[in-house]
């Protein structure tokens, strides 16, 4: 008795969907995750990868058969059905990717949400910890990279600050202000990165942050463009000159790992890294008071410095 | 299927009054080919000609790019001439070959043929709009060898980067963009008048060959957009010559305006890149399926939804820029909405294929080997327009990977099956089959190896734009290499197939593929004005297996539609 056409399609396309989850769920294309958010993302690329997969082999799949089944054999000259058209089997194909979209939409938006990405950026602005935009810079002058101040002291982040202390212009989550919040300024220049710790005013060019704590960046750029991204956090965010961008997340695996500037900034651009290691709250006290300046008096006299 | 013969269209030579006209001035043989002549057909093979010809450059840039990345240090050329090196590679490979050519060569060869015209509507707009891209191209080229270099801030030519970079080299390439732009608007105006008034008396727009559909949508994109980027770029070059402050923000400028600006453009034109794309894999499928476009008026309509929708994309190439959370949440739904119109027209295309006789010749392996690759990067484009996505692979290799599935696994692999089914009409001879398939084999192998394991390297860490990278990423890296030299081979039988065939191919015939378009029912070569006598009335392009009644495939006269009650 043959087998009924519908029941082979069913078959095949529970198999396929077979197929797609465990190709989503076992082949691993990610590096370890080491933030709160990376997990989450796992989890949304491990969807997506799985509709992909169902999506690709079906279409494939579908594609290599017609070539095989529906080869124009030797001479043959006549031509296929005359089929123009069918209206239900489009409603389908249309109806089908709309639901899989709008599915892959709301799911998203759920994950964009747990990450913190809808929280307004502003909500606390004015209750930044940090200082008036502008002034880290100073800081960081002290400390590290004299020449590259001097070489940039035109740049206007502090008109655009006078005008609206603390505005945050894009991000992902809100610096709540909250006691426990580690607040470290970046900024970034060609071609390095420098991190400033107001609670303790230090100055370093690798990140230090303690696990489990949430830690909030407030990112300014001194001349181009430039993107602060760790992999292994899931997580970029472009660090722009003159508009002052945040990054709010949870470091949850201690380590050691790649920052990459993910935006072309010059010949350079491939060798601008840091690294961010994240310590045991304990090891990270321990360095936070090894590192604190003794003498909080050049905080002063470099805030006085007159600005160009 | 009977099918009438092309001779039925050649009626009699009757004595033109026009002859001894503009046409009769210029000059014969391919000299024509050099000259400023008003022939679509001719204009569309210059198009076609020169694009190849910056392809190549193009090609040998992307050469120059992929050895420095054969290994994870900067050691084959310095760091800026890097950064020149994939400028001009982006540059080339968008202004200079895949929109000239998917558009220009293949518009202007087929759209006068498909609406029944002798020629463009403005046939001199349409030469000036050919001979913009030769100086515009060698000005971009030149300006490698002046002082400073070529521009250095990526074919997205970011501020505040492209204000500090050697500013004669951005300037040039500004002015360069700029003509280039020029040109594809005179082409899209001359489209859309084209394909909405120079139709045949009697020919309705619901029964035009389905690339005429596509080129006026990706015309009304080029229209609509490129004189935003017009705009946009000579305020960026106002800053850059006169030190203006639009996009500097140390003279209080904003430069994520820019980019939304230059992405206003620059999204539509991934599908003025592809919609042609599109259309061109409509011809070609049916013809080797002998089967009927399935479901014509969706695929036009899914064409209206992607130029609709291609309109408000653009800041999805911003998630990690200076975005607040509303906008990334609303170019999320617009983006993958987008999803939707373009699985109709795949889903069609596999229609059109089941129950077919499929020939499986060199056009046919590339149109469905551009179904493969261009459904890989639709769903790695959908993962991509989800914000979380995005936030972790965004300017890493990841999007390379996928950006070339979409431009060079769909578009330019359609331009490589159009050149195989459309070369017997070009110039009246068949392309060698055997190296065709060879040439198939390499670059979808080369293909593949170079750009599928970027997308591993992006997710892992891997920036885009670097001249170097982790050690750890160098065997990936190397594979992607391999595959680029593969491609680079697979050039040459190509190459050696469309010269030599040119003289000694097969002699192809009127109609060797037996096609019901427009453009097959007369001579290989056609003739100047495209038809002797009336051009035919095709009102079914796809009419494959109906009885040959229904194909109204008989010399209908304009006097006979004028003199029709019921048109």
């Amino acid at each position: 008795m043959p087998i009924p056409s519908a029941l082979i399609t069913l078959l095949v396309g529970m198999a396929l969907v077979l197929a797609g989850l465990w190709v989503g769920y076992n082949v691993s294309m990610l590096p370890i995750d080491a933030s709160s958010n990376a997990p989450v993302y796992d989890a949304l690329f491990k969807v997506l990868f799985s509709i992909g997969t169902v999506l690709f082999l079906g279409i494939v799949g579908v594609l290599i058969f017609s070539l095989v089944r529906f080869r124009r054999r030797r001479g043959d000259s006549s031509d296929g059905a005359a089929i123009e058209g069918n209206l239900p089997l489009e409603i389908v194909w249309t109806a089908i990717p709309a639901v899989v979209v709008l599915f892959v939409g709301i799911y998203s938006y759920d994950i964009y949400e747990r990450m913190g990405g809808m929280t307004p950026l502003n909500d606390h602005g004015a209750m930044h910890t940090a200082q008036p935009a502008g002034d880290h810079h100073h800081h960081g002058g002290t400390h590290g990279s004299k020449q590259a101040i001097l070489a940039s002291s035109s740049s206007a982040p502090a008109a655009t600050a006078d005008q609206e202390p603390g505005r945050v212009w894009a991000g992902i989550g809100t610096n709540t202000g909250e006691e426990q919040t580690l607040t470290v300024d970046v900024t970034a220049m060609q071609f390095a990165f420098i991190f400033h710790y107001p609670e303790g005013n230090i100055v370093s060019g690798e990140l230090h942050i303690p696990a489990d704590r949430p830690v909030s960046l407030n990112m300014e750029a001194r001349d181009v463009i430039h993107a602060f991204w760790v992999p292994q956090f899931r997580l970029k965010q472009d660090v722009i000159p003159g508009q002052p961008t945040l990054l709010s997340f949870t470091a949850t695996r201690p380590g050691t790992y790649p920052i990459v500037c993910a935006e072309l900034c010059g010949p350079y651009h491939g060798g601008m890294r840091s690294s961010v290691v994240v310590h045991q709250p304990a090891d990270f006290d321990a360095w936070l008071s090894k590192n604190t300046p003794p003498v909080p008096a050049t905080v002063a006299s470099s805030g006085s410095t007159p600005t160009a | 299927m009977t099918l009438a013969s092309p001779s039925d269209f050649q009626a009699p030579q009757q004595s033109s009054p026009d002859q001894g006209g503009p046409r009769g001035l210029q000059p014969e043989g391919w000299l024509r080919y050099l000259s400023f002549s008003l022939d679509h057909k001719v204009i569309g093979l210059q198009y076609m000609v020169c694009g190849f010809l910056f392809y190549f450059l193009g090609g040998a840039l992307a050469g120059v790019i992929r050895t420095e990345l054969a290994s994870p240090i900067s050691d084959f050329v310095s760091r800026e001439t890097y950064n020149e090196v994939l400028t001009l590679h982006g540059t080339v490979m968008i202004f200079l070959w895949i929109v000239p050519v998917v558009n220009g060569a293949f518009g202007n060869y087929l759209i006068p043929f498909y609406v029944g015209a002798r020629d463009m509507a403005f046939p001199r707009l349409n030469a000036v709009a050919f001979w913009l891209i030769p100086p515009a191209g060698i000005l971009l080229i030149s300006s490698y060898f002046i002082k400073g270099g070529a521009a250095q801030s990526g074919w997205t030519a970011y501020p505040p980067l492209s204000l500090t970079t050697p500013s004669l080299g951005q300037v040039i390439w500004i002015i360069s963009v700029l003509l280039l732009g020029g040109s594809s608007i005179f082409g899209g105006i001359n489209f859309i008048a084209t394909i909405l008034k120079l139709r045949r008396p009697g020919l309705k727009m619901m029964q035009l060959p389905m690339y005429c559909w596509a080129m006026l949508g990706t015309s009304i994109l080029v229209v609509l957009s490129t004189p935003v980027l017009a705009g946009t770029l000579i305020l960026l070059s106002f800053d850059i010559i006169a030190h203006t402050g639009f996009f500097n923000p140390a003279l209080g400028g904003n430069v994520v305006v820019y980019q939304h600006l230059f992405w206003f453009y620059s999204h539509p034109a991934v599908y003025i890149m592809v919609l042609p794309a599109f259309g061109l894999v409509s011809e070609i499928i049916p013809i080797h399926a002998r089967k009927p476009l399935f479901g014509y008026t969706t695929m036009v309509y899914s064409i209206i939804a992607i130029v609709v929708l291609g309109l408000v994309v653009w800041a999805h190439h911003m998630f990690t820029s200076g975005t607040p959370p509303w906008m990334r949440l609303f170019f999320t739904i617009a983006t993958s909405f987008i999803a939707v119109p373009t699985g109709i027209k795949f889903f069609n295309w596999l229609a059109t294929l089941w129950q077919g006789k499929i020939a499986l010749n060199s056009a046919m392996l590339f149109a469905c080997a551009f179904i493969v690759n261009f459904v890989f990067g639709g769903i790695t484009g959908v993962a991509l327009a989800q914000v979380p996505f995005d936030i972790h692979v965004h300017d890493t290799y990841f999007v390379v990977g996928h950006f070339h599935y979409i431009v060079y696994g769909g578009t330019v692999f359609i331009i490589f099956s159009s050149v195989y089914h459309w070369y017997p009409k070009f110039t009246g001879r068949m392309l060698d089959e055997h190296l065709g398939r060879f040439h198939f084999l390499l670059t979808f192998i080369g293909f593949n190896l170079c750009f599928a394991p970027q997308h591993w390297l992006g997710l892992n860490g891997m920036p885009r734009r670097v001249a170097e990278y982790d050690p750890s990423f160098t065997t990936l890296n190397q594979v992607s290499s391999v595959g680029a030299l593969l491609m680079a081979v697979s050039t040459l039988p190509f190459l050696f197939n469309v010269v030599v065939s040119a003289f000694r191919g097969e002699v192809a015939g009127d109609n060797p593929w037996k096609a019901l378009t427009p453009e097959w029912l007369t001579s290989s070569p056609p003739p100047v004005e495209n038809w002797i006598g009336e051009a035919p009335l095709v009102t079914h392009p796809y009419g494959y297996g109906a009885p040959a009644d229904r194909l109204d495939l008989k010399m209908v006269t304009a006097e006979q539609i004028w003199n029709d009650p019921k048109p």
